[in-house]
């Protein structure tokens, strides 16, 4: 490890270090022209070109590291093997257990870089409103005029048209095995499908009616837990048209492997018309849903109903959400 | 052979005439007869049909089980009973009962003959052995059902499996993994050569050492019974209220990671103690092996984080059993609960996992580059260092649960900082080879292909601290990939390594070189070609523990099972190594095969009851490679005892 | 001993633990849809609508678990009701399904399973009469949903006065409901089905048990090109 070395025998310290700036300058600049644009989950959502973004300054910065650390074992291997016929002999003594000068740079500069890759994470994070993460139920980073929507949202006094800049609230409501989506701003209809406006700020809330799940619409690069009774909520941009998927990405039992389904971004006035041609068709049956809300409490009722379910139908219930009501 | 100081008196008080924990030890064959394994089976056995009987006695009437017809009371009964039946079958309570009852306690007969591998044996060589035998069951059972699964994943719809066969699956190969992963270094090589190497004649609490083993295999049996309770659907880290929900497979699960906790507390306080009491005179903090400052921050965490994951454990198994709501929300307990009690257990665990491998390789690289080990302060500082952040990192699996939201932040650069101390072994291993001599024994190409592979999983976990990158990432095969190359490349790859370095001193014969290399090779290149298409697959889009996956993300699946197959082929070449060179055609090994320093390397062959007829003196640290005229490692006081007290030259007498 | 039979030895015990495992593992894996798959591909003339008639029973009251809640359908073949769930069908094909409804109902967790999705026409007939939505806080509440997630197809079947009916197959003096409705399956592939209504009495909220095991309230539609 110490470069100093006498006069005429190979530096190899110094061979090493030009042989990894060589390689990492080109494959650091391969890989930031050639792979970078292409990384998944593309751009479709503000959250998703930052996370790409946040991927390829990893990247350009983990290559080096990997390539630094192989080309080192590679060149022990090669030149320092017992078996070569020149192979010296190795060297015991102080000069070998250490040297403070290389432990205490080796020190300085892996901090330095944590460092400031983990202030570059925490930038991204807040610039990035949550980075399309589930922020739990009072996020502190969202978009601007989300807390009015949100709060106009649960109120039922919620409106979104286009072109206004207004922030969708859309709910999130995983159950076992399939996510159904609400629209408090179009009357609060249910529907599996998600059909999103572009050029548009989206606030994701997901809550679950049973086990935990996870919400993952991958090309919007959202990814929120689904917990009962909790209103989780994610932001993020739409600014491109097009299909995506949503996988639930937390084990939720049986059918988890087949609990997707396919969404799409739409331009504004595409979905103005079909939130309120779905809010027209499903009018008969929005009405016997239960009010707007942030998370749903099981009715205690019924086989379906209750803590462990007896079939048993008992005059009280705890809460009046879904459910709520007694058959007559 | 040289004695540069003189022996101090003390010595002879803890150094003459066997230890007082055995006054009287009586060497002799007991055949079939007393308690063996047999007798664990059958008082297992009989405690599994008198819990069965008295939950179904009990509790067969509750309106919830009746309406469910199943008696998660009854599983939980039996498999509670069964595991005490085995520990009394084996004669682990003995001691503890006569104690109970103020009796003087017969002191446990030393075995001799194969039957002691058989029996509950204080011998710390003999556990060792019974834990790699214990390990090694875990692992193939455990890598039998990932072949299960990625012959499912084959397609992404044809099914070969149901989905509900296809989740049990991957729980029980996730759950095993983990259980054998918590203990694979430090049930075999740590209790075998811990007190070897730091010139103990015993572990401090020999009954408490076989407990563990016992407990563990214990552990194994209630997590496979799941199996036959129709399995678990949440995977290793059984998140509520699925848990809650699940059938009374998961009272296995919850169970068997209670026994497997108790059985880590044990292990780890156990070898805390003996390496902070028993270390032999002369053998200072900074002359003790860099393998054993592994143990000790393993045993460290051990011993802290496994009470977390028994509490959680007997939470989920009263919610279970007598409806408490700990795990469940609507009733005053909380979903988050359960992801935060498993993952301050499970983010310690990682590196319970992770740290006996650095321990492995900071020991091996030096003796095959016949160099000392390079920074050795900073070694052991990088994983004191390791073992203390752990338990700072745990919300990083939580990024998006939305508990906590606001700290992520912090958790983001405690997760970062924790690559500063896993970086010094980075340090260490490159200096060491730095102007080395390198052999490429089977060992050493382990320990490089350590290097290799931990260096992947380290650069995509720095990618998974970031919460930008870590919305896509998580909870898909990207994190998947990358734990499987910090476990499996670098944890198991370290475990191979110790195996093969090892093995000859624990049984006296030889590895069979060509048969380890065609391991090692076949290994390595699988490993990687199965997991390296994984981090492309889940940043593709494909979450973990699923069924089926987007159309085209099946030529990368494929070629990842295949790739799989062929890894698992690979553990057949090991099988046959072992089966070859230990039983079929044994050749001695020579006292020294690897021309090491260690200590370890310096007792008799096979090594005597006590290790050491007299305690050791330790001169110096045992990494003098390549330093003419260093002092001898040790004075043990006869020159009887060691096989070879003087430190071998780098000479190339080495190769042969 | 000698080496030969060293080798022999050791050989066989090998063959013999491993044989015993992957035996043991078999055992306890295969045995996913224990009835098999119902194949309803060559009951008709290509491109006609397939029949296809079901039943629900509140606990089935026979095999591994008497109490749970099941399906069962009417094999074309036999005339009989089989345990069975896994169905093979044609693809791009109308399928006519009847449900024979036994078991009673409660209010939905999630209302919105109280519409009629998917369907041809996006309507279902209940005791012949046509529907579009069920509220579920009304009559006997809905009893299952009869759902293909992946086709966003959802109908829900409305419950019974209590359960009458013990054992399946459930005999048709027992009161019951009869729904039936249309719908075409997509090109070839595998689909599972399921039920929204958390239906496994003696679980938590009700999922779990008979909701979490293929062949009670949950299977899957082989579709096969016709």
């Amino acid at each position: 490890m110490a470069p100093e070395t006498t006069q005429g025998e190979t530096n190899h310290f110094r061979r090493i270090v030009y042989i990894w700036i060589a390689l990492s300058v080109v494959a650091d600049l391969l890989f930031w022209f050639l792979v970078g644009p292409h990384v998944p989950p593309g751009r479709m959502t503000s959250s998703a070109q930052g996370d790409q973004l946040d991927f390829n300054i990893l990247f350009v910065i983990g290559l080096p590291v990997l390539i630094g650390v192989w080309e080192w074992l590679a060149y022990a291997a090669f030149n320092w093997n017992a078996k070569k016929k020149d192979a010296p002999e190795s060297v015991g003594g102080p000069k070998a257990w250490g040297n403070k000068r290389t432990e205490v740079s080796w020190i300085i500069v892996t901090s330095v870089v944590v460092v400031c890759l983990a202030c570059f994470g925490i930038v991204e994070l807040v610039v990035l409103q949550g980075a399309g993460g589930g922020e739990g139920p009072n996020p502190i980073w969202y978009p601007h005029g989300a807390i009015q929507a949100e709060t106009a949202a649960l109120a039922g006094t919620g409106t979104w048209s286009p072109n206004s800049n207004d922030v969708l609230p859309v709910q999130v409501i995983a159950q076992q095995w399939k996510f159904t989506y609400r629209y408090p701003t179009f009357g609060g209809f249910e529907s599996p499908e998600l059909i999103l406006p572009d050029d548009t700020s989206i606030a994701f809330n997901v809550t679950s009616l049973d086990v935990i799940h996870s919400f993952w619409a991958y090309q919007l690069e959202v990814k929120a837990d689904a917990n009962p009774l909790e209103n989780n909520v994610a932001f993020t941009r739409t600014q491109q048209l097009g299909n995506f998927v949503v996988r639930c990405s937390e084990l939720c039992g049986l059918w988890h492997g087949a609990m997707f389904n396919y969404g799409t971004v739409v331009s504004q006035a595409a979905f103005e018309k079909w939130a309120t041609a779905t809010e027209a068709a499903n009018a008969a049956n929005t009405k016997d849903l239960p009010p707007f809300a942030w998370t749903y409490v099981p009715d205690a009722n019924g086989a379906a109903g209750g803590y462990y379910p007896d079939g048993n139908v008992t005059p009280y219930s705890p809460v009046e959400i879904y459910g709520a009501k007694q058959p007559s | 052979m040289t004695i540069s100081a003189e022996r101090p008196t003390e010595v002879n008080d803890m150094g003459d005439g066997p230890p007082d924990f055995i006054a009287q030890p009586k060497l002799r064959r007991h055949g079939l007869l007393g308690q063996h394994l047999g007798t664990a089976i059958i008082g297992g056995f009989l405690g599994y049909i008198l819990g069965h009987w008295l939950g179904n006695y009990i509790a067969s009437g509750y309106p919830y089980i009746a309406n469910s017809g199943q008696n998660s009371i009854a599983v939980l009964l039996a498999l509670a009973l069964m595991v005490l039946g085995w520990l009394i079958g084996i004669g682990a309570l003995n001691y503890p009962f006569a104690k109970m009852l103020g009796r003087e306690a017969k002191g446990e007969v030393e075995y001799q003959g194969w039957t002691r591998y058989f029996r509950y044996n204080l011998d710390h060589k003999v556990v060792g052995i019974q834990y790699v035998v214990g390990v090694l069951v875990f692992f193939f059972t455990g890598g039998l059902l990932a072949m299960a699964i990625r012959t499912e994943l084959l397609n992404p719809t044809v099914h070969v499996f149901s989905a509900d066969t296809y989740i049990k699956i991957v729980s029980e190969h996730g759950t095993i993994m983990m259980m054998m992963a918590s203990s694979v270094v430090v049930g075999p090589l740590g209790n075998y050569f811990v007190p070897l190497m730091i010139g103990a004649r015993r572990m401090a609490f020999p009954r408490i050492e076989a407990f563990s083993f016992w407990i563990f295999s214990a552990g194994y049996l209630v997590i496979f019974s799941a199996l036959f309770f129709g399995g678990f659907p949440t995977g290793w880290t059984g998140y509520a209220p699925l848990q809650t929900q699940a059938g009374p497979g998961m009272i296995s699960y919850l169970f068997g990671f209670a026994i497997i906790s108790i059985g880590m507390m044990a292990a780890g306080f156990n070898l805390a103690v003996t390496i902070i009491n028993y270390r032999a005179p002369g053998m200072t903090w900074s002359r003790v092996p860099i393998f054993v400052w592994s143990i000790i921050a393993t045993a460290a965490l051990l011993t802290l984080a496994s009470p977390v994951l028994l509490a959680a454990g007997l939470f989920g198994i009263l919610d279970k059993t007598v409806q408490t709501a700990f795990y469940v929300t609507e009733h005053g307990g909380s979903s988050y609960l359960w992801e935060n009690l498993f993952w301050f257990f499970g983010h310690p665990e990682v590196y319970i996992m992770a740290l006996p491998g650095f321990g492995i390789v900071g020991e091996i690289l030096p003796v095959f580059a016949r160099k000392p080990l390079f920074a050795y302060r900073i070694a052991a500082a990088g994983m004191i260092g390791v073992a203390l952040l752990s338990f700072f990192v745990w919300q990083h699996h939580l990024f998006q649960s939305g508990i906590n939201p606001d700290m992520r932040p912090l958790f983001m650069l405690t997760t970062e900082l924790i690559s500063i101390p896993t970086g010094f072994i980075f340090l260490v291993g490159m200096g060491t080879l730095y102007k080395a001599r390198i052999r490429y024994e089977v060992p050493m190409l382990f320990c490089m292909a350590v290097y290799f592979n931990f260096l992947i999983g380290g650069v995509s976990g720095v990618f998974l601290s970031d919460v930008p990158v870590n919305v896509t990432v998580h909870g898909g095969f990207f994190v998947l990939s990358h734990f499987h190359y910090t476990i499996m490349g670098g944890l198991i790859f370290a475990f191979f390594a110790g195996l093969y370095f090892w093995l000859p001193k624990m049984t006296g014969k030889k590895m069979n070189k060509k048969l380890g290399l065609w391991h090692f090779w076949t290994m390595f290149v699988f490993f990687n070609l199965t997991f390296f298409p994984m981090f492309i697959i889940g940043l593709l889009g494909q979450p973990r523990r699923v069924f089926t996956y987007a159309k085209n993300l099946q030529t990368l699946n494929d070629f990842s099972s295949i790739s799989a197959f062929l890894l698992g082929a690979s553990f057949l070449i090991f099988v046959a190594n072992i089966m070859w060179s230990q039983f079929i055609s044994p050749e001695k090994s020579p006292a020294n095969p690897w021309d090491s320093l260690g200590l370890e390397w310096q007792t008799a062959t096979p090594i005597p009851i006590y290790n050491f007829e007299r305690i050791p003196v330790i001169m110096t640290d045992p990494y003098h490679y390549s330093e003419p005229g260093a002092p001898a490692l040790a004075d043990f006081g006869q020159a009887t005892m060691a096989a070879s007290a003087s430190p071998p030259s780098s000479s190339t007498s080495a190769d042969q | 001993m000698s080496k030969g039979g060293r080798l022999a030895v050791v050989l066989v015990a090998f063959l013999v633990v491993a044989g015993l495992v992957v035996f043991g593992v078999a055992q306890l894996l295969v045995p996913g849809v224990p009835g098999g798959v119902v194949n309803f591909t060559d009951t008709q003339a290509a491109g006609q609508p397939v029949h296809l008639t079901v039943q629900t029973v509140g606990s089935i009251g026979f095999g591994n678990h008497p109490t749970w809640v099941s399906y069962l359908v009417k094999n074309p073949h036999t005339g009989k009701w089989d345990h069975d769930t896994s169905w093979e069908l044609p693809a791009n094909t109308v399928i006519d399904m009847t449900v024979y409804q036994y078991d009673s109902g409660s209010p939905l967790r999630n209302q919105e399973w109280g519409q009629v999705q998917g369907t041809i026409g996006r309507d279902a007939t209940l005791n012949g009469k046509s529907f579009k939505v069920y509220d579920s806080y009304t009559g006997n509440g809905v009893g299952h949903t009869f759902a293909i997630p992946a086709l966003n197809l959802s109908v829900p079947m409305v419950g019974v006065a209590g359960n009458p009916c013990a054992v399946a197959p459930c005999h048709f003096n027992s009161p019951h409901n009869i729904e039936t409705f249309s719908f075409k399956t997509p090109g070839p592939g595998s689909y599972n089905w399921q039920c929204f209504v958390p239906c496994a009495l003696g679980y938590l909220f009700g999922n779990g048990g008979a909701m979490s095991t293929q062949n009670y309230m949950g299977g899957e539609l082989e579709v096969v090109a016709s």
